[in-house]
């Protein structure tokens, strides 16, 4: 099996640099370097670096461009101006979610940057193809020409300014992106992250990527591997594709309505997703604060205290940063509120739990 | 390379025991820790609990994965290293000190079924 994982451009990097490999999305990814807890106390007190290049880059352009993403994203792109970002989704008719993604609105008029997951890239753009019927458009998958490292955490403003050299990236407000060029080849810094900090995206060719992971390691900012990535992103309250959004997890059921525009004329899902809000839905994601130290993992069954299962856990940490047991779990509606006490079963014994907002940590982004 | 402390006993889910007596003191290798990674917290029996070799007492667990503890003998558990409640990390540091419980051994020719140092080092690759 091990022949058939992609490796990113950094690839070499990780192995020389001792990091623990892992299969993610299709590729080969480094899950750790000097550990998790420290890798992430770096990215939440001063910086860190991660690879990222397995993220997907599909363009869309065209005369039908603007037409065409608003009619497979959730999220209103009409008024965006160019350098601005929108996070939202692609659903299934049924309103089950295809994938997560980023939407970058570039500077030329009808075209799109879209930032999709490693593991969806294939199947979104199959699916992006199959929607483009009776659509202007140009769908280029130019994921495998791209390399994207991460640069997050409270000092990494000062890294990008000065160790990459983009002073100009100081004034990037949260999700808005400088579209630039080094040697001729274009860049996209992009005000953006997975981890609840203040932080970057860099998205350019490869033997570039690879020049500025270098570049930072030298200067001493931390290496960090997806281990921390998610339990940065979930300390933030942020989903995992996969866990928290699936094709049977809308954005309604997932608690994600906010980046779903229902005002507007149409978009793929839209119909479903109001009908999800009229009259409800049978799950809903929460999060669950344990008392004890005892570790939710994905799978566990949520109960009632006389042990009637509600739900299931999503993904669970003993967070880190917050030194608490925590977890994102699928309930039935009827258990869904704030305070609600509900149990979870960890191998032989259940254990007491409140549901508390999904948004465990106070994120400091750059507004 | 993790490392393999002489003198011990250990099983193939990577338990150690120091026999003392017909008391067996048990805890998890250097091979394990390593593979654990940064361990957050101890899932320990209760005194006086009855154990059965084979029968897992308790878990580790790190930031990314949860390992159950396998008994590698039977007996009743007569101690418990209650540091580890509030610092699980001692696992991390050094295996081979940080001991999980105290049984008070059944049948001490189970401890014929375990594996010393150079036969545990095959396993622990």
């Amino acid at each position: 099996m091990e022949n058939l994982l992609k490796q990113t451009c950094l690839h070499d990097l990780h192995v020389e640099l001792g990091a623990k490999m892992s299969p993610f999305g299709g590729y080969d990814m480094p899950i750790q370097y000097s550990g998790i807890i420290d890798e992430h106390n770096a990215v939440r007190h001063a910086a860190g670096v991660f690879d990222v290049s397995h993220m997907g880059e599909i363009f869309i352009s065209g005369p039908d461009a603007e037409r065409f993403v608003s009619h497979i994203f959730t999220n209103d792109i009409r008024e965006m101006e160019p350098g601005k970002i929108l996070y939202g989704m692609m659903l299934y008719p049924d309103g089950g979610t295809v994938d997560d993604l980023l939407v970058y609105r570039e500077s030329e008029p009808q075209h799109y940057l879209l930032v999709v997951n490693a593991a969806n890239i294939d199947k979104d753009y199959t699916w992006m193809q199959e929607q483009a019927a009776g659509f202007d458009v140009r769908i280029d998958n130019q994921s495998d020409a791209w390399g994207q490292i991460a640069v997050q955490g409270p000092a990494s403003e000062k890294a990008v300014c000065t160790l990459l050299g983009f002073p100009e990236a100081a004034s990037l407000t949260f999700y808005t992106f400088l579209d630039t060029e080094r040697e001729g080849r274009r860049v996209i810094v992009s005000r953006t992250g997975y981890t609840g900090e203040d932080g970057f995206e860099i998205y350019a060719e490869p033997e570039q990527i690879r020049a500025w992971w270098r570049t930072l390691i030298a200067a001493g900012i931390k290496p960090c591997g997806l281990g921390c990535r998610d339990t940065l992103r979930f300390e933030a309250g942020l989903p995992l594709y996969g866990d928290e959004l699936t094709a049977e997890i809308s954005p309604v059921m997932a608690g994600l309505s906010m980046f779903c525009k229902l005002d507007k004329p149409e978009f793929i899902g839209k119909e479903a997703l109001a009908a999800q809000k009229a009259d409800g839905v049978a799950r809903k994601l929460v999060g669950i604060e344990l008392a004890d130290k005892a570790v939710p993992r994905a799978g566990y069954p949520v109960e009632l205290e006389d042990g009637t299962e509600v739900g299931v856990v999503t993904t669970g940490y003993h967070s880190i940063s917050l030194e608490k047991s925590l977890c994102f779990a699928l309930v039935d509606s009827a258990y869904a509120a704030l305070g609600t006490p509900l149990w979870i079963r960890i191998r032989k014994r259940t254990f007491a739990g409140t549901v508390v907002k999904k948004r465990f940590y106070q994120t400091n982004y750059k507004k | 390379m993790s490392k393999i402390a002489e003198g011990l006993l250990y099983s193939e889910s990577h338990e150690w025991v120091k026999v003392d007596g017909n008391v067996a003191i048990v805890g998890v290798s250097d091979f394990a820790q390593a593979e654990m990674g940064d361990i957050t917290y101890v899932d320990m029996p209760d005194l006086d609990d009855e154990l059965s070799a084979g029968d897992d007492f308790g878990a580790l667990e790190s930031v990314k994965t949860s390992s159950e503890l396998i008994a590698p003998v039977s007996g009743k558990v007569i101690a418990r290293n209650d540091e580890l409640e509030d610092k699980p990390e001692l696992i991390n540091e050094d295996a081979y000190a940080a001991w999980i419980i105290k049984v008070e051994m059944s049948d001490t020719s189970e401890l014929d079924t375990l594996l010393n140092a150079a036969a545990y080092a095959e396993v622990a690759k």
